[in-house]
């Protein structure tokens, strides 16, 4: 690419998007910042309270416990979702009409609103009115996601495979689509098997869109709330409780703005750095 | 080519619909049929469900407004968006970079996080329960995405594009809009789905910048769950009619899709 | 290493072609021989790729038969054809290094490690690839990608042919002739049979002992760059190959000699009877029209300096006929005629030349 030219004046063109995006983030950045370090009693009379927040935070066992919860699902989810993205984009045809009605299908769960998806799976999932849970319940096996920690995680991943893993297929897909002809042909002739042609030729013309889905999964399922919300309320008990739905609760539920300040900031900062780690070390990888 | 390939496309996306096929065929049961007996199929088939949702204001409502602010957001979005990216793939200035990487974290701030203070904002400067105050509570996390989009498509363009125009006379403008925005065309038209689809399905944020004025669909039905309980039926049908535009967008850009991904940056 | 012979073969894209335009290669013949060094030389969409992946096994012929040797492999794939492709653009293995590169197709034919260790350093040297073995390929500059393409074909010793599918295009021009040069010197050392598809006819002469000139999916010519100058066997060869272009007239027959707007056009090519062909034309090149005391009337329309000779366009009434003067020659300013080389004027009917 040509060198970019210096140009003071762009700073005119990007102006727009550096106030909206700054009233949208900086003013609520602020109030939150300000919250953490305070403690109220109401009537907007506030005290100073210094780090005393986000110590209380950090040594909470209840944030430990949501934290740790986050972590287990999004581990599951990226575990579960990029390798089957992978294996559905590498299967889909390439040409032809069955690639629009693929991909029609595929994207249909990326644009329910996110609160429907969860009531969708609730009504799904019932051990009584279900689909799913009928069919589950009819093999034999006990399961009821209101009443058991282990089938209500069981239905959130099952939930967030159904919701997320297209974002993937489409995304894989594409990295696969630029993958000009000659490179099959090329592999035809020198004899590489469909391993090899996976290995050295569809994964790492892949790398680039993977390294994409995996941050945008890894930063959206950290994020996620309405739909666990929707579908188990964070229950049974606090079992699938995320760090967003335990946030939610403490700032709008119990209105404890001083922690619930000092926690966001702390989740904030949690995917931040944690993108920041995914990111540099696969683009390492790439420059290697 | 290996046999059966097309086998795990198939059950993928019959595994997609199942959910789907529930809450629709739910959506034309009685209450009555659905408490009472376990059917794969209306025995008694209604469309009560959908009368009252089109009859009743609060519901056909909530869905010009989700429309309204969806809509609303994607144009502000990506009009916003168009010029700064322009600006970071073809200049060089003060701070870029980090600019660059500032809006990129954005996309990275759970909306929690954010949910009691825009509530707090939106309400000072007497937005609060207005279609714009969520199309801009939006832009947080759409600007970003456009921006970081259209920047992708904008760096395909060779520069000599530009240089040609700026030769022949174009003045800035007129060349960006004549010249530079149909070359990017498929690229403006990616951005767009995406801020259609993530205002679309976000719903912590709308909901929380909202009342009634301004209700989204997706809230209505929230309340209608967790007042009236067991109206399963009508759940399904607002839901129902909460996947069609969603469809109807996927339908439009079908062919946009796996190319927009190629060739730009997502 | 064996004779490659297409015998009565023919491709179409669509299903069920039906009329003549829906065959992108139209019924051909064609040998090749065994260490030959080969150009296929044609404008964009004649046919040319597709002629080279029949050969290659990435196309299987609609009609007709590929033989390499005494065995048919019409239906064989390509990896059990040794056939080696270098493709148009550069197709390296990105996360391999060079070494790893050049090994491939041998250790993907499960071959010994040590052979492979020898055979890879081997090409790597004849290649002026053995510094930068350890490199990753992705590294590289598009020139050295495509010595590495070719490399992935020589290493194997028991290759039939090796196909070039317009290596050259992403090379920079100063680049171009020394790959180009390399290709000959390698072609006369390993003695493989190689084919090179290119539509730069430049390309094509120096590079090819025989060219096989094609046009609309048919092979119009196939000849040493010499016959191909002097003994165009259809006006497209004329046009393709030569700079200026061959002059194609519109003539008339009388008596077996052909008739130039009512002059005899004197040629030692006569036509023996009237072709079937509807269109008769005569054909010169530029390099055999020259300035004569009597012949053609014509007015010069336009000169242009070429360096060691000029190229002057030349008008008989609304007929353009180019021809080339050497340097210093003194034009004609008034009253000028021009004579063709009977030699080489040749009768076309339809395109073809008539013999």
């Amino acid at each position: 690419m040509a060198a970019k030219t210096h140009n003071p004046k762009a700073w005119l063109f990007v102006l727009p998007v550096v106030i909206l995006v700054a009233f949208n983030a900086l003013i609520p950045l602020m109030t939150v910042v300000n919250y953490s370090v305070q403690e109220t009693f109401g009537d907007n009379v506030f005290f100073w309270e210094g780090v005393g927040w986000f110590e209380q935070v950090l040594h909470s066992e209840r944030f430990h416990a949501s934290l740790l919860r986050q972590l287990t699902f999004t581990g599951i989810i990226l575990a579960i979702e990029v390798p089957l993205g992978v294996a559905i984009a590498l299967t889909m045809p390439k040409k032809g009409p069955w690639v629009s009605v693929c991909l029609v299908f595929m994207a249909m769960p990326l644009l329910i609103p996110w609160n429907v998806v969860g009531a969708m799976w609730n009504i799904f999932a019932l051990p009584d009115l279900g689909l799913l849970g009928r069919a589950i319940n009819g093999m034999g096996i006990d399961y009821n996601f209101t009443q058991q920690p282990g089938s209500a995680w069981f239905t959130t991943i099952l939930m967030d495979v159904w919701h997320w893993t297209s974002l993937v297929v489409l995304l894989a897909y594409a990295g696969l689509r630029s993958i000009p002809d000659a490179y099959y042909q090329a592999a035809k002739i020198d004899g590489a098997s469909s391993w090899a042609v996976f290995r050295h030729i569809q994964l790492p013309k892949m790398k680039r869109v993977l390294t994409i889905a995996i941050l945008l999964r890894f930063m959206d399922s950290f994020m996620i709330y309405t739909e666990p919300f929707v579908l188990t309320g964070g229950g049974p008990g606090n079992s699938t409780t995320f760090l967003s739905i335990d946030l939610v609760k403490i700032a709008l539920g119990q209105f404890d703005l001083g922690p619930a300040a000092a926690m966001s900031l702390i989740y904030f900062l949690i995917v931040l750095l944690l993108s920041w780690i995914f990111y540099t070390l696969m683009m390492r990888n790439e420059a290697q | 080519m290996r046999k059966a390939t097309w086998l795990a496309p198939t059950l993928y996306i019959l595994f997609l619909m199942l959910p789907i096929y529930w809450l629709v065929i739910m959506s034309f049961k009685t209450t009555n049929e659905i408490l009472s007996v376990f059917t794969l199929w209306p025995q008694d088939f209604t469309l009560e469900n959908y009368e009252k949702i089109f009859t009743d204001s609060t519901w056909y409502n909530g869905y010009f407004n989700s429309l309204a602010y969806v809509l609303m957001n994607t144009v502000i979005a990506v009009t916003a968006a168009l010029p700064a990216a322009y600006a970071f793939s073809r200049y060089r200035f003060l701070g870029d970079k980090h600019l660059f990487f500032w809006l990129l974290t954005n996309r990275m701030a759970p909306p929690a996080v954010f949910a009691l203070p825009f509530f707090q904002l939106y309400s000072a400067v007497n937005l609060f329960d207005t279609h714009i105050a969520v199309a801009l509570a939006h832009t947080l996390f759409n600007i970003p995405l456009a921006v970081w989009i259209l920047e992708g498509f904008m760096s395909g363009v060779p520069k000599e594009l530009d240089e040609t125009a700026y030769v022949d006379g174009y003045p800035f403008w007129r060349f960006f809009l004549r010249i530079f925005m149909p070359t990017i065309a498929a690229g403006i038209g990616v951005a767009a789905f995406f801020c259609f689809m993530f205002s679309w399905v976000e719903l912590l944020l709308a909901k929380t910048l909202t009342s009634v004025a301004a209700k989204p669909i997706a809230a209505t039905m929230t309340r209608t769950a967790s007042t009236s309980g067991y109206e399963l039926g009508l759940l399904a049908a607002a839901g129902t009619l909460t996947i069609i535009p969603g469809a109807f967008v996927i339908y439009f850009v079908r062919n946009y899709i796996a190319k927009g991904f190629a060739l730009g940056r997502v | 290493m064996s004779k490659i012979s297409l015998t009565d073969m023919r491709h179409s894209y669509l299903a069920n072609p039906e009329a003549e335009e829906d065959w992108a290669l139209k019924k051909m013949s064609v040998d090749w021989s065994d260490g030959g060094a080969y150009a296929l030389l044609g404008p964009s969409g004649c046919g040319k790729t597709t002629l080279l992946n029949i050969i290659s096994g990435l196309l299987t012929p609609t009609e007709g038969t590929v033989w390499f040797g005494d065995a048919e492999v019409t239906n064989v794939p390509p990896d059990r054809r040794n056939i080696a492709q270098v493709f148009q653009f550069p197709v390296v293995y990105d996360t391999m290094s060079v070494y790893d590169n050049l090994a491939f197709p041998l250790r993907n034919r499960g071959i010994a490690e040590d052979d492979v260790d020898r055979r890879v350093r081997e090409i790597a040297a004849m290649l002026e690839l053995d510094a930068m073995l350890s490199r990753r390929a992705a590294g590289l500059t598009a020139d050295g990608k495509q010595k590495i393409s070719l490399g992935r074909g020589l290493v194997r010793d028991d290759v039939n042919a090796i196909l070039f599918d317009e290596p050259l295009t992403v090379i920079d021009p100063h680049l171009k002739w020394v790959l180009r040069s390399k290709l000959k010197e390698l072609h006369q050392r390993v003695g493989t049979t190689m084919i090179y598809v290119t539509h730069d006819q430049t390309e094509a002469l120096t590079f090819a002992d025989q060219v096989v000139v094609m046009h609309e999916g048919t092979v119009v010519q196939i000849g040493t760059p010499v016959e191909l100058f002097e003994h165009p066997r259809h006006t497209f060869v004329g046009h393709f190959i030569g700079s200026p272009g061959m002059n194609v007239l519109p003539c008339a027959l009388e008596g077996g000699a052909p008739m130039f707007s009512g002059m005899a056009v004197p040629t030692d090519h006569p036509v023996a009877h009237r072709p079937d062909g509807e269109r008769l034309e005569i054909g010169v090149r530029p390099e055999f029209v020259s300035f004569a005391q009597q012949g053609i009337p014509v007015e010069i329309v336009r000169v242009s300096d070429a360096g060691r000779f000029s190229i002057v366009d030349t008008r008989h009434g609304e007929h353009l006929i180019k021809l080339l003067a050497p340097e210093g020659e003194e034009l004609p300013s008034e009253d000028a005629h021009i004579r063709f080389d009977p030699g080489h004027t040749q009768v076309y009917a339809d395109g073809w030349m008539v013999s």
